[in-house]
């Protein structure tokens, strides 16, 4: 394998990707100036500094359907979703709106004592349905844990995502029988084993793609640096799509980097892009734009989806600890459901019984997700032992076995049941 | 067709004959290509089987076990190198929380054998982070096997074992008992990977080790014979799952225990086997069981090595202290 790096720099010096120059000098600049040890009292200054400042300073996005759902060109991009039909624009919107009512009803169940914990996806339902339906079915997907929305597009039953936010395993479904691998919850691992089986789809001579989902917050993960580095030495066809949804739990994105996250790339000889993350359009053509640069042996990719957080970090979180109000509903302005909504509508590509039935589907989804984890069976207690080792262990073997007698000594008490 | 090797030697060969018969074997890490790995285990490997299957990677452990795993998950079978015992722990998190716990979190749907091999121990007189004996902190996780050859001919034959089980499994090599020759029968029918062998018969007290510290041990027999001792050296060859078995029935014949590593006592293999031997052999004992091993200090420098690691005369120490019970 030979590092493809010429066909990188000619990519990344077509100017998709921004430069690394005064731009980032300057949010440099803001983050760098007050340090890391900054007192709380003015913690909250430089994010409405930030704010303000993210207008003038920060770069511009691909971006194909503004926030009032007008189609704008883009000369790049256009071509990858040239042959996008109506029906394909509703089957994206169905895709947002089912998933946000799997979301919806999955943080009730919480609330209900149903599930231990859950991690919304609200607000990034753009940048997962659009570049989870630019994925092929032989790409293989590597999530966080809150790509419920890739999940969706994989074809993954979304009640099989609940079963370790109930708590009755770690992982509930086949990662082959779908590719997309199971949730992963340390930060940033899963760059890694996407970067490796990239370099085992290149090894095989398939033209298959591999895509790595991460935050901002990951992006600061070694591991996410390495996987960088594997990829581009190997030239592997992985693509990383960083879900930049500014928050961290309760750390702002400047808390993790000084220049804008798809600049990181340039560094390691890729290209890197920021695409609008609530356009579920631009998403879509930016990741194929990305993917078919995995296929042809042109190597990794940056993609930084700029989206926001709409919910808690996870139903554990409370975010009024650490923002206001006002940034959220700033970016309800820019919704993503909203905004395809608002351009099915304007271009006659929708009308008023296909959103109906819609809502109809959205209600028979939650009931049925529901019912499902409500019908979810505790695991039998030797769950604990069983696929610790695929070739077993005998301390496994003897700690079952003790454990079954202590467990039996209880019938035996309670009269031999 | 048995050949005397050094024990670097029959590693080679061991993982020559994996990428041999399985085109899913890989040798990843860092120099084990065109240098042939600084102990040169790998030597040749690359020149033979090209640089898509003897990957020299760049210098991130965590970046060659995750990426191994990525490519376990794949197909591939990954043997990869860690340099050092002390350069392993940037790798520590994958192997940990990923490498060990894969194959439970997918229900089993997902096996992971990879093999992670790692040169350890002190004796040559290294710098710091060059002489470590880690192996407790992984024998610490469930999902993982731990292994530790002492001679040539189970070094080749347990990387074989190795390399065919679906478990990851973390090669300890004895980088002290690299140029050791001993002979290999590439034809022989190896011994289960995971079981002790009595390596010399005894009746007054067992000794028990594993890697490096197997061949002190027989020097420790050889010396205590002509006191008139009659010790028993048990190779554990395993570190887990351990073969509790075999030290339990050495050990019911007799009545004496000493485990020897070059690990730190505390916390070390040498704790969880005195206690384990105690519950099972609690009438059989003539003595407590005694652990002979390293300090509770950061590995020293290398002008001091010969005063942490046990050597003969401690082993003695420690095999008198029991006997006088």
């Amino acid at each position: 394998m030979t590092v493809d790096s010429s066909a990188a720099r000619k990519r990344s010096a077509a100017g998709k990707a921004g430069t690394t120059g005064s731009k980032a000098d300057s949010a440099g600049t803001k983050s760098g100036a007050t340090g890391a040890k900054r007192t709380t009292s003015t913690t909250r200054a430089p994010r409405t500094a930030r704010a303000g400042a993210k207008k003038s300073t920060e770069p511009e996005l691909v971006q194909l359907l503004t926030p009032e759902g007008k189609r704008v060109k883009n000369a790049v991009y256009d071509s990858y979703v040239a042959g996008i039909t109506p029906e394909d624009l509703r089957g994206l919107y169905r895709d947002m709106v089912l998933t946000r009512r799997f979301d919806a009803e999955a943080t009730a169940l919480q609330r209900q004592g149903e599930l231990g914990l859950w991690a919304s996806l609200l607000g990034q339902e753009a940048a997962q349905i659009g570049s989870g339906r630019a994925t092929r079915e032989d790409d293989y997907v590597f999530p966080t844990y809150r790509e419920h929305g890739v999940a969706w597009c994989r074809g993954v039953d979304p009640t099989n995502l609940l079963g370790m936010f109930r708590g009755v395993n770690n992982g509930g479904w086949d990662p082959n029988s779908n590719n997309f691998h199971l949730y992963t919850i340390v930060i940033g691992s899963q760059t890694l084993h996407a970067t490796g089986y990239a370099m085992g789809v290149a090894k095989d001579g398939a033209d298959s793609a591999v895509i790595a989902y991460f935050g901002d917050g990951a992006s600061s993960q070694g591991d996410v640096a390495e996987s960088f580095t594997f990829s581009a030495v190997y030239n592997a066809p992985v693509v990383f799509f960083c879900q930049n949804n500014q928050w961290a739990i309760s750390e702002p994105t400047e808390k993790q980097t000084r220049v804008p996250l798809y600049q990181r790339a340039q560094g390691y000889g890729f290209p890197g892009v920021r695409v609008d993350g609530n356009d579920v359009l631009a998403c879509l053509a930016v990741t194929k734009w990305a993917l078919e640069r995995a296929r042809n042996g042109e190597g990794p990719t940056l993609v930084e989806a700029f989206t926001y957080r709409m919910g808690a970090h996870t139903t554990s979180d409370d975010p009024s600890r650490y923002r206001g109000d006002e940034e959220r509903q700033a970016w309800e302005a820019k919704d993503p459901i909203l905004r395809l909504r608002r351009h099915l509508e304007a271009s006659n590509h929708a009308d008023e019984g296909f959103f109906e039935e819609l809502e109809a589907e959205s209600e028979a989804l939650g009931k049925r997700v529901r019912e499902a984890v409500r019908a979810m069976p505790d695991p039998d207690h030797f769950a604990i032992f069983e696929n610790v080792y695929a070739d077993g262990h005998a301390l496994v073997d003897e700690e079952r076995a003790q454990f079954a007698a202590y467990q039996a000594s209880f019938a035996d008490a309670e009269g031999g049941h | 067709m048995a050949e005397k090797m050094a024990m670097a030697k029959a590693i080679n060969e061991s993982l020559r004959r994996a990428l041999e018969a399985d085109p899913k074997v890989l040798v990843m890490g860092e120099d084990v290509g065109k240098l042939g790995g600084v102990f040169r285990v790998t030597d040749g490997l690359q020149k033979d089987f090209g640089d898509s299957r003897v990957i020299d990677t760049p210098l991130a452990e965590s970046g060659i076990v995750g990426t191994a795993i990525g490519l376990a998950l794949r197909g591939y079978r990954p043997v990869v190198e860690i340099q050092f015992d002390g350069f392993v722990f940037p790798a520590y998190d994958q192997i940990v929380t990923q490498l060990a716990k894969m194959h439970a979190r997918s229900l089993g749907k997902v096996k992971m054998p990879v093999v992670v091999r790692i040169p350890y121990g002190g004796g040559i007189g290294a710098v710091e982070h060059h002489s470590e004996s880690p192996e407790a902190l992984f024998a610490h996780v469930a999902g993982l096997k731990i292994v530790s050859p002492s001679n040539a001919s189970d070094a080749y034959w347990m990387m074989q074992q190795a390399i065919q089980s679906d478990d990851p499994v973390i090669y300890f090599e004895p980088k002290r008992r690299y140029w050791d020759k001993a002979e290999v029968d590439v034809e022989a029918i190896p011994a289960p990977l995971h079981k002790a062998q009595v390596v010399r018969e005894g009746t007054d007290l067992t000794l028990a080790a594993y890697g490096p510290m197997v061949k002190l041990c027989q020097e420790v027999a050889a010396a205590a014979a002509e006191e008139g001792k009659s010790l028993e050296v048990l190779d554990l060859r395993s570190v887990s799952p351990l073969d509790f078995d075999a030290i339990q029935a050495s050990v019911e014949k007799t009545r004496r225990l000493v485990v020897v590593h070059e690990a730190p006592v505390f916390f070390g293999s040498g704790g969880e086997i005195a206690a384990r031997i105690t519950e099972r052999c609690f009438y059989h004992l003539e003595a407590p069981v005694l652990r002979v091993g390293g300090y509770h200090a950061p590995y020293p420098p290398a002008r001091l090595e010969e005063e942490y690691l046990p050597d003969l005369d401690r082993v003695l120490d420690a095999v008198d202290r029991s006997l006088a019970y």
